[in-house]
């Protein structure tokens, strides 16, 4: 049983978040802390790529933890500490792409795609109820007895009439 | 069934030539080989350079580096470098070339390193910059954009950012980018 609990115990921590922010980094107004902490999930880091700066060691992402946190301090408000990072690295610091000319086709391709393809089933949909299939011509004596032949007889296979 | 109807149902026969074009172009530049799909664009492309005033490197002579240094009309290559970073010593001799035969302007931002190593490195390999700063919390890195070294820039005339090369500069970048650019600023 202890071994049990031991074994989860150590499972568990490996679930935890990384704890990349240091302890000197941290503010000690607790409200402008947690701004800071909300804001660095929404920053890339532009050195890992697919990581945000509040959980990356690189050294980069500290020094931008850093420089977010004496913004902040400055009295910056959240768009203004994004807008400065955004001046310097692009659109790519943020994890959240910004709405924009440039980004219309990434916010509204997949409802456009959505759209067109609903007024295409809805076209064909009308068109069919507008005019229904002509029903197959019924078949000939001849065709009745191959397809009778063909299902009575499943083993052997059909050998070619001409 | 109209004629507009007919052309209609021909031309829909080529939507899937266009769909196989467009797939076409796309993988052609996702799978180039050239392409380093981590490199970022700059956004610092045509804007002034940013404001920073550097001193230079502890226990070097020279008069450290800063924005007005940029603004006096002449082309400059400004690179960030460091003693601990692997690709700026592959990319050095480039550097000297540039400076020693074509007698380009190169300034240089030491960027968080520590004086005595970035002297002993300098005085190993040669020093290429006509001026350095040294950039030791990386701020001003920072305020151009930097986000890994080396990082090389090319500044006209005027004192605007025309070009970033994240990343060592090769032969190829040199022969086909760098030089060009600097001769047609320069002009």
């Amino acid at each position: 049983m202890r071994a049990f609990v031991l074994a989860f115990a150590v499972f568990a921590a490996g679930l935890a978040p990384a704890w990349a922010v240091l302890p000197g980094e941290i503010l000690d107004d607790p409200i402008l802390e947690a701004r800071a902490r909300d804001l660095s999930r929404e920053l890339r880091c532009l050195v890992c790529q697919n990581q945000d700066i509040d959980s990356s060691n690189a050294d980069l992402a500290r020094d931008l933890r850093v420089l977010v946190r004496e913004r902040l301090v400055a009295g910056d408000s959240d768009g203004e500490v994004k807008a400065f990072l955004v001046a310097r690295y692009g659109d790519f610091v943020l994890f959240e792409p910004p709405m924009k000319p440039a980004t219309y086709v990434l916010w509204f391709g997949p409802a456009l795609m959505v759209l067109l393809g609903a007024g295409g089933l809805i076209a064909y949909l009308a068109r069919r109820r507008r005019n229904p299939a002509v029903p197959a011509a019924p078949l000939s004596a001849e065709e009745r007895r191959r397809l009778e032949r063909l299902l009575s007889d499943t083993d052997t296979p059909e050998s070619n009439p001409q | 069934m109209t004629t507009g109807m007919v052309i209609g149902r021909r031309l829909a026969y080529l939507i899937p030539l266009v769909v196989f074009g467009i797939l076409a172009v796309y993988f052609a530049w996702g799978l180039n080989p050239n392409r380093d799909p981590r490199a970022l664009p700059s956004v610092m492309i045509d804007q002034p350079v940013p404001e920073f005033a550097l001193p230079p490197i502890e226990g070097m002579e020279g008069p450290g580096l800063s924005a007005a240094d940029l603004r006096t009309g002449e082309v400059t290559l400004v690179n960030f470098f460091a003693s601990w970073c692997v690709p700026c010593r592959l990319e050095h001799r480039f550097l000297i070339e540039l400076a020693m035969q074509d007698k380009v302007r190169l300034f240089g931002i030491n960027y968080k390193n520590k004086p005595e190593e970035a002297r002993d490195w300098l005085a190993k390999l040669g020093n290429p910059y006509g001026r350095i700063g040294a950039d030791t919390t990386g701020r001003v890195g920072i305020d151009w954009g930097v986000y890994g070294l080396p990082e090389t820039f090319i500044i006209d005339r005027d004192g605007r950012i025309r070009y970033r090369r994240a990343g060592q500069i090769d032969q190829q970048t040199l022969d086909e980018t760098i030089r060009p650019l600097i001769r047609e600023l320069s002009q």
